[in-house]
């Protein structure tokens, strides 16, 4: 018991540990300093810039930068599709699997652009490793992505009055192959280590216990987990994640892939106080979202812990906690910190059944996709924490009797406008893509979908639609998600709920970016302190309340109450 | 300060007024400006509807439900709706009334007119013309706002400003204003019209508050947007629980979703609003400063620096002499007979204070009979007298009369040199005096620093507004007044254009500007300052250039307006926040009732523990309507501002509106659940 949970401890705090020199040098990358990777990389860079005739040094306004994020974000969409519908004839495919189908190709490459990695294949059977690659490709890329979206809005929040905010190919360029490049070659060097597969050649052999022989899959896996967990991917090798004993083999691989997801979303926050040179302010944006982690964290711990009532109810012993379905090796507090780590943090990557944890359990989960901002996905997490700063600015300026400030930019009608579209967004898509599902079970109930009738099935519809708007990318499972309804409604919302949350706050930024800068005066309400800390965390708590209680109502809670 | 009488909040004939009113606002091109409330006017049609069909089929049907339900659920909303209504039309009502007794003093009265043949013909006011010139004796009501174009008269303005003390108003120069309404005392003026009949301030004032012409001010917009996008998500929130209701088999009536959609959407905030953007107008016009728009008021709650003129503002009016310097060789009392001499004519306040100053003694028999005064002006920087005897006597600028004493050849005795510069160092004005051109002494003129004006200084240090003094004393003098008051920055030797110049730098910083004026050459900088008050006094020019007149003529109100503008914006945020705040609770009252039925283990949400379903939903939409009225007071007086810091305010108001926004309706729901539940 004390061991498990002192795992847990270790997990969070060395991720934090970790987090504050990492941010540092993300903030020195960010700024445009050298760091120790120039000499190799840069060359390589230029010349790809060179060849592409794009101007790296150029200061982009903000719709140029979202004009370019948005154009390679397409270019990598059709050429991932390209590589998924003909991987059988493509080299590097010893097991000779077969292409996708175009649907399912148009699926999966949507999924992993937008930074979700739904998965409606199993990697094992469904991909090349040329596909395997590409995915994996994907997995730097879309990260790079976000990031770079982060990065432009941390230009917009210093002292100053512009219009140009750095240049959109040198920020994902260097986020891609400065930040994430050597992140996930450390941890991608640990796994292989620690008994994770990194090779081109074909399926093992191996005799089991029984005598059997069974045919292993192996590939270039380890680089892919690492980046899948460093990226806020989530999208596994194996078919059932970090569940596998290939993909996770120990106790130790969890801690470090766990430690990974957290890594980079926190290093973000700490990243934007060094950019900043204003820690206090970073402190109060770690400050939040740490506390929200810990408030879904540690009732997830307990109850996962706890075992489930209804084995309890039968005269069972539960003395190691709620085990349906989750992994020995990792044990129940563990798979809760993982739980609600993957969750927060959009990544989606999952060491056991989320559907088989305890319904409070699953409502965590489920809220930490709802905020999606407690830490949050690589760069987008402090995008979508930067509306509801915006919203949060604008009620306590009134507050206190001024216009509206933050950064020492006034936050008028125009943003107060794209903050609450961008926030409408995450209920409209959630909501809306569970009614339209409730209603079908309504007036189809013959539809093969739900294993659960009743609450529990209302819980995975949606999970499965929060974790599509949260581009997480985790299935309650459970659901029989694989079929023409699930993959276009879906699609839908992976798309929207990827690239708005994302052009909104940029959008914002650059408005705020080209006012006037206002100095700081007595009278301001200052942004960097615990009072203010409390009103974002009280706008992010009652937003969510206000958005989802009904549902959460119908689902978990009626579930949990009915236990 | 001196605020108009307060009379109850309450006054029954505006009550009344403002409840007809709130039925005429129920036409929908009205409620349509706000879209909170208009969507629960819709809800409003809904369930009348409901309520029929309800009541033609008998109460059959489980979504439509009980017709008898219905109909008070009906009721209920279309209350939260005249509430809102009647908060507006309230607060439209009280500006109106505030107005009205202003403008009552410029009923029509009877003009002399001036004909071009110089001819006086009688009219009456309201056939004024701008640019027609008449004419006003003593004991004449002025009738129409202009400027004097001919002759000095005092007047009695105590109809607008309440002071009883007459004011000296005069052709030229930043005085030769007056205002229609106001009573001659003596003497005889020719006034040229100004404004065209219905388009004085007043007026203007009073149509920006009838709402016709009333504009959303920025803040208000962007509020606006945000209580729509709240609406928006209780839509979504509504529409998409029908299937949901529908995938865990349970019916919910038509009545109960209006209900929590009702109660949902921020109706607290929506409903008041306007009124409080009203309100903020109306509170200035009770501090008696007419406010051109809106958004005046509002900029004044952000201003970060404040302009203000010296005289009058941070020292009592004028100059007073406070003591008498020799030079060796002159006996003192000889220096006080001869500035007594100079100043015997000098209707000066610094004249006569001198000749105060002097001890009867001394100055027992002086006499200027037969002597030719000399007056001051711009260019010799000096006054006096010449006495039959050939005696010339000088005071002045110290360095004017060093220029006459050293034209004539005379030196300018050091020790005096020494005590000028004394002088100016502690903040007093030296004034130097010559007899046929040679030194005999200086005088000491100190400026009175207006008792509490630190206190006031103080205050707005901690709101975060820099005070800057505007004088034309020089930088030694300057600075010293400046330390002692208490403000941050000085202009001194200020020019007209120095103001401007101030102005433009400061809000290349990106502050925001406010100062007071009343002259012509204040214009252009009244103009470019975000928040301009000129004074009434002041010239047309002056006025036309400002966004606000400020009635009382007094410096000090810029401190006021600024906090009114605060205030506006604080009652907003606050009543944001109680109004989101309360959502909690009503949650916790309508979601469980709209389950138990079909999940009763949903009864664990009910922590209120309130009787019924129905009672609990009548219970959260009683409470939805009636915190409306229970909170018109505050939305009309205001959020009360207090200058300790904005984290300390907001943690203030966080913790009341914000705590107290999530508990109240707890409190509230139980009492009145367990009211209805005993009818029920």
């Amino acid at each position: 018991m004390n061991t498990e949970l002192s795992g847990v401890l270790a997990i969070f705090l060395i991720a934090v540990l970790l987090a504050i020199p990492l941010g540092r040098y993300i903030a020195r990358v960010y700024l445009g300093e050298r760091t120790l990777l120039d000499p190799i990389l840069g060359p390589v860079e230029n010349l790809f810039f060179r060849l592409s005739r794009i101007d790296n040094s150029r200061e982009m306004t903000w719709q140029e930068h979202l004009k370019a994020l948005l154009s390679i974000n397409l270019v990598w969409f059709l050429f991932t599709m390209f590589i998924l519908m003909n991987m059988a004839w493509l080299p590097l495919n010893p097991d000779g699997n077969p292409s996708m189908t175009p649907d399912l190709a148009f699926n999966t490459s949507i999924s992993f652009v937008v930074n979700c990695n739904l998965q409606h294949y199993s990697g094992e059977t469904g991909l090349s490793y040329l596909g395997q690659l590409s995915l994996m490709f994907q997995q730097f890329v879309s990260a790079g992505t976000g990031m770079a979206a982060a990065a432009i809005v941390f230009n917009t929040l210093r002292a100053r009055q512009t219009t140009g905010l750095g240049n959109f190919w040198d920020y994902f360029a260097k986020s891609t192959t400065r930040i994430l490049l050597p992140v996930a070659f450390i941890g991608a060097l640990v796994l292989i280590f620690r008994g994770s597969p990194m090779t081109f050649e074909g399926k093992d052999t191996m005799i089991t216990l029984q005598g059997d022989t069974v045919q292993v899959s192996s590939g270039p896996a380890a680089g892919m987990i690492a980046i899948k967990q460093a990226g806020t991917n989530g999208g596994g090798y194996y078919g059932v994640n970090s569940a596998h004993p290939l993909e996770n083999p120990d106790y130790l691989t969890n801690m470090i892939e766990n430690i990974l997801i957290l890594l980079i979303p926190i290093a973000m926050v700490f990243a934007l106080g060094f950019y900043l040179k204003r820690r206090k302010l970073a402190w109060m944006v770690m400050g939040v979202m740490t506390l929200g982690y810990l408030l879904l964290l540690a009732p997830t711990v307990y109850f996962e812990m706890n075992g489930n009532p209804a084995i309890s109810q039968m005269g069972v012993s539960e003395p190691t906690g709620s085990m349906e379905g989750k992994e020995i090796r990792h044990g129940a507090a563990a798979s809760a910190l993982w739980a609600i780590s993957t969750t927060v943090t959009s990544n989606g990557s999952v060491n056991a059944m989320h559907d088989s944890t305890m319904p409070l359990s699953g409502m965590h989960e489920m809220l930490g996709m709802m905020v999606n901002s407690f830490y949050g996905g690589v760069g987008v997490g402090f995008l979508n924490f930067y509306i509801f700063i915006i919203i949060a600015v604008f009620i306590s300026g009134l507050m206190v009797g001024r216009t509206p400030e933050f950064m020492g930019k006034k936050v008028e009608a125009r943003e107060v406008k794209i903050a609450m579209f961008t926030a409408l967004l995450s209920p409209l898509l959630i909501m809306g893509g569970t009614a339209l599902a409730a209603w079908m079970m309504v007036h189809y109930p013959s539809l093969p979908w739900l294993n659960n009738p009743g609450f529990h099935g209302f819980s995975e519809m949606l999970y499965e639609y929060t974790s599509s708007n949260a581009n997480n990318g985790s299935g309650f499972e459970g659901l029989g998600d694989n079929n023409p309804f699930w993959n276009i409604s879906t699609g839908i919302v992976l798309i929207l709920g990827r690239f708005i949350p994302i052009i909104g706050p940029v959008a914002i930024a650059g408005l705020l970016a080209g006012k006037k800068y206002i100095p700081e005066s007595a009278g301001t309400l200052k942004t960097d302190t615990l009072t203010f800390g409390i009103m974002v965390f009280s706008v992010i708590f009652i937003v969510t309340a206000l958005c989802y209680f009904p549902a959460l109502a119908l689902g978990p809670l009626a579930e949990y109450f009915s236990m | 300060m001196r605020y108009k009488k307060q009379k109850g909040l309450f006054q029954r004939e505006l009550v009344r007024a403002a409840l007809w009113q709130s039925v005429i606002k129920l036409d929908p091109r009205q409620m349509f400006r706000n879209p909170v409330m208009f969507t629960v006017e819709i809800g409003t049609a809904v369930m009348l509807v409901v309520t029929i069909l309800s009541a033609m089929q008998g109460g059959q049907s489980p979504e439509l439900g009980n017709p008898g339900y219905n109909f008070v659920i009906f009721l209920l909303l279309l209350l939260t709706v005249l509430f809102a209504n009647f908060a507006e039309a309230f607060a439209e009502a009280r500006g109106k009334a505030q107005a009205d007794s202003l403008r009552k003093t410029r009923k029509d009265t009877p003009a002399k007119k001036l004909n071009a043949d110089g001819s006086v013909s009688a009219t009456s006011s309201s056939s004024l013309q701008k640019g027609d010139r008449f004419v006003c004796e003593a004991g004449d009501i002025i009738p129409s706002d202009g400027e004097i174009v001919e002759g000095l008269a005092s007047i009695d303005e105590s109809a607008i400003t309440g002071e009883s003390a007459p004011v000296i108003r005069e052709a030229g120069g930043d005085k030769s204003s007056v205002t229609g309404g106001t009573k001659v005392l003596s003497d005889r003026i020719v006034v040229e019209v100004t404004t065209q009949p219905g388009e004085s301030f007043l007026d203007k004032m009073i149509a920006l508050v009838e709402g016709a012409k009333r504009q959303k001010t920025p803040n208000e917009i962007a509020l606006t947007i945000l209580l729509a996008g709240f609406t928006i998500v209780f839509v979504i929130v509504c529409v998409t629980l029908k299937p949901f209701a529908d995938y865990a088999d349970t019916p919910i009536s038509i009545a109960a979703f209006v209900s929590l959609f009702v109660c949902l959407i921020p109706t607290t905030i929506g409903g008041l609003l306007s009124a409080i953007g009203i309100a903020g107008m109306d509170r200035a016009l009770r501090a008696n400063v007419i406010t051109k728009s809106g958004k005046a008021v509002e900029t004044a709650g952000d201003i970060d620096t404040l302009l203000l003129d010296k005289t009058g503002t941070i020292t009592i009016g004028n100059r007073k002499a406070t003591n008498f310097y020799p030079p060796d060789g002159v006996r003192r009392d000889d220096l006080v007979r001869y500035s007594v001499l100079s100043s015997l004519a000098d209707e000066t306040p610094e004249g006569k204070s001198i000749v105060e100053l002097a001890s009867p003694e001394i100055t027992k028999g002086l006499s200027i009979e037969g002597a030719t005064l000399i007056k001051f002006t711009a260019e010799t920087r000096t006054s006096g007298v010449n006495m039959p005897d050939g005696t010339r006597i000088r005071k002045g600028a110290q360095d004017t009369i060093r220029q006459i004493v050293e034209r004539a050849g005379n030196a300018f005795p050091d020790d005096i040199a020494h005590e000028i510069q004394h002088i100016s160092a502690n903040g007093g004005t030296p004034l130097a005096v010559a007899v046929n051109e040679k030194v005999v002494g200086v005088i000491e003129l100190q400026d009175i620093i207006k008792p509490g004006i630190q206190d006031r200084f103080q205050r707005l240090r901690r709101m975060g507004v820099k005070t800057v003094m505007v004088t034309g004393d020089n930088p030694l003098t300057a600075k010293y007044i400046a330390e002692k008051a208490g403000v941050d920055d000085f202009i001194a030797e200020a020019k007209p254009e120095d103001k401007m110049n101030y102005i433009r730098a400061e809000q290349a910083q990106g502050k925001l500007v406010a100062m007071m004026g009343d002259g012509t050459n204040d214009a252009p900088a009244l103009a470019q300052a975000d928040v301009g008050v000129a004074m009434n006094s002041g010239t047309q020019a002056a006025k036309e250039a400002g966004n606000m007149v400020d009635l009382d003529n007094d410096p000090t109100k810029l401190i006021e307006v600024v906090e009114i503008g605060k205030q506006l914006l604080m009652t907003r945020g606050t009543l944001t926040t109680f109004s989101i705040a309360n959502d909690v609770a009503k949650y916790f009252a309508i979601v469980p009732a709209l389950f138990i039925t079909s999940i009763p283990a949903l009864q664990a949400l009910n922590i209120m523990n309130l009787n019924s379903p129905e009672s609990a939903i009548l219970s959260a939409v009683i409470f939805n309507a009636f915190i409306i009225p229970a909170l018109i007071p505050l939305a009309l007086k205001g959020v009360a501002y207090k200058p300790i810091g904005a984290s300390a305010l907001l943690r203030r108001n966080l913790l009341i509106y914000g705590l107290g926004g999530i508990l109240v309706p707890f409190v509230g729901i139980k009492l009145i659940d367990l009211i209805v539940s005993a009818f029920v």
